[in-house]
């Protein structure tokens, strides 16, 4: 069936850079200095991507970063982890919200 | 050769990082693993201008037999539990003779699981005063069974040095490729090592970890993972050991059936082979090793025994071995060699 995800496609990201080389040549070195080793590790850093690939919900990242993360050592309970911290994150950021619907409410409420 | 890496590592790491269209070169020929358009691993090298011959041979590998208490998901050899094949005290005594008439540098003892060859004893005392580094590769299971004591003490007497697998310092990972309880069981012979003076710091007792990916994935660098074991063995289980190496898993044997059974084999091969990196050929291990399959026979590495692919492409008996092989002669290949040229490669 067609859809506009398709594994096939993400080798291809580098392709991105035909349209504006100068950018895309920027962007690639800048994604490759983010993930070299630093104060954090490769395998943290990895841990880091699998959990935002999730929380912006791009198929492509999750599959990347799923055999990156199994690559630099990590394991399946490790990596779901890193996932529930981008949920919590993802609902708490719903739920602080309802601060300002009690101010509202409180606000126009007898 | 340092332009053409320099143009490869921009690439790997560009691939790596940024998920690029470089795709492993394309052909119609046929290949080990049947897969349309997979390059051969020959061909592959003349289009990148190179060959593949030895260099001084200062190793000899020695492999005593497929029979082995594990039966690994990721094993290259297909060893296991219920294999018969394993060196004879004939061939014992040949390769002793072997290592008389010629000098070997290292000599690394595998399987299989060579604790449960019945004259391992007899190879060990015969090859431990012939050469400068003894090495007995373990999976850390076969040696703490009760009746390895007397092999325990043989081997720390002769300095032997210990390769021992541990793939992940996660029980279920570990327990996954090598078999329920087997992590418990290397954590447990670990310490008893550790407590033998092994991989303490000035006790002249080598010992070193092999770690392989649980999967169909590549492994990470060497040095992080090393730290990190390093930094963890010790925290959680007051483990030392002395190096770490990381090696990629060879898709031959059980690991082979696995890949083909899950449908990861044209995925993983292509990962390998679009991970080839012209920069590891210099330190291949095949460049010089002599691999002595069980029955005695000569191959150019442990992963050609699978394939039975003899050194030469003769099949030459030990005994039968007239001169160490030159430099500069041929090494046997096929696309599993992708695998030791694969990223920074792993030899």
């Amino acid at each position: 069936m067609e859809t506009y995800y398709k594994p096939m496609d993400l080798p291809k990201f580098a392709e991105i850079r035909e349209g504006a080389p100068e950018l895309g040549k920027k962007f690639f070195e800048y994604y490759t200095a983010v993930f070299a080793e630093g104060e954090l590790t490769q395998r943290e850093k990895s841990l880091i991507a699998l959990a935002v690939a999730h929380a912006v919900q791009c198929p492509y990242c999750i599959d990347a970063y799923t055999q990156d993360c199994l690559e630099k050592g990590s394991n399946v309970s490790e990596m779901t982890e890193a996932i529930h911290v981008a949920t919590a994150i993802r609902g708490g950021a719903s739920l602080v919200h309802g601060v300002q619907m009690r101010n509202v409410a409180e606000k126009i409420s007898l | 050769m340092a332009s053409r890496c320099a143009m490869w590592l921009r690439k790997y790491l560009y691939s790596k990082k940024t998920m690029s269209s470089m795709q492993t070169a394309k052909s119609q020929g046929s290949n080990l693993y049947q897969i349309p358009g997979l390059e051969s691993f020959k061909m592959n090298l003349a289009n990148h201008g190179l060959g593949l011959t030895r260099g001084t041979c200062t190793t000899l590998q020695i492999n005593v037999g497929l029979l082995c208490n594990q039966s690994c998901k990721h094993c290259h050899l297909d060893a296991g539990p219920t294999r018969m094949e394993i060196m004879s005290e004939k061939t014992v005594n040949d390769l002793i003779d072997l290592a008389h008439r010629f000098t070997f540098e290292t000599i690394d003892i595998t399987g299989g699981a060579p604790e449960m060859n019945p004259h391992i004893q007899t190879l060990v005392t015969g090859l431990a005063p012939l050469t400068n580094t003894l090495i007995l590769r373990s999976n850390l299971t076969a040696i703490a069974e009760k009746k390895q004591e007397v092999l325990l003490g043989l081997i720390a007497g002769n300095r032997v040095t210990v390769v021992a697998s541990l793939p992940s310092l996660n029980e279920k990972q570990a327990d996954a490729q090598r078999g329920k309880n087997s992590f418990a069981t290397s954590i447990a012979m670990l310490k008893k090592l550790n407590a033998l003076g092994y991989g303490l710091q000035d006790s002249g007792l080598e010992l070193n970890l092999v770690c392989n990916p649980t999967g169909a994935f590549l492994p990470s660098s060497q040095e992080q993972v090393e730290k990190r074991f390093r930094l963890l063995l010790q925290n959680k289980w007051s483990i030392s050991f002395n190096n770490l190496y990381t090696f990629a898993n060879v898709p031959l044997g059980r690991f082979r059936d696995w890949l083909e059974r899950t449908g990861n084999l044209y995925d993983y091969v292509d990962k390998l082979a679009s991970s080839f990196n012209p920069c590891t050929l210099d330190g291949l291990m095949c460049r010089s090793l002599l691999s002595v399959s069980w029955d005695g026979f000569l191959f150019d590495c442990d992963f050609n025994q699978s394939l039975r692919l003899y050194m030469g492409n003769r099949k030459t008996y030990i005994s039968d071995l007239e001169a160490l092989p030159g430099s500069d002669s041929s090494i046997a290949v096929s696309e599993h060699c992708y695998t030791c040229t694969a990223g920074s490669g792993f030899t």
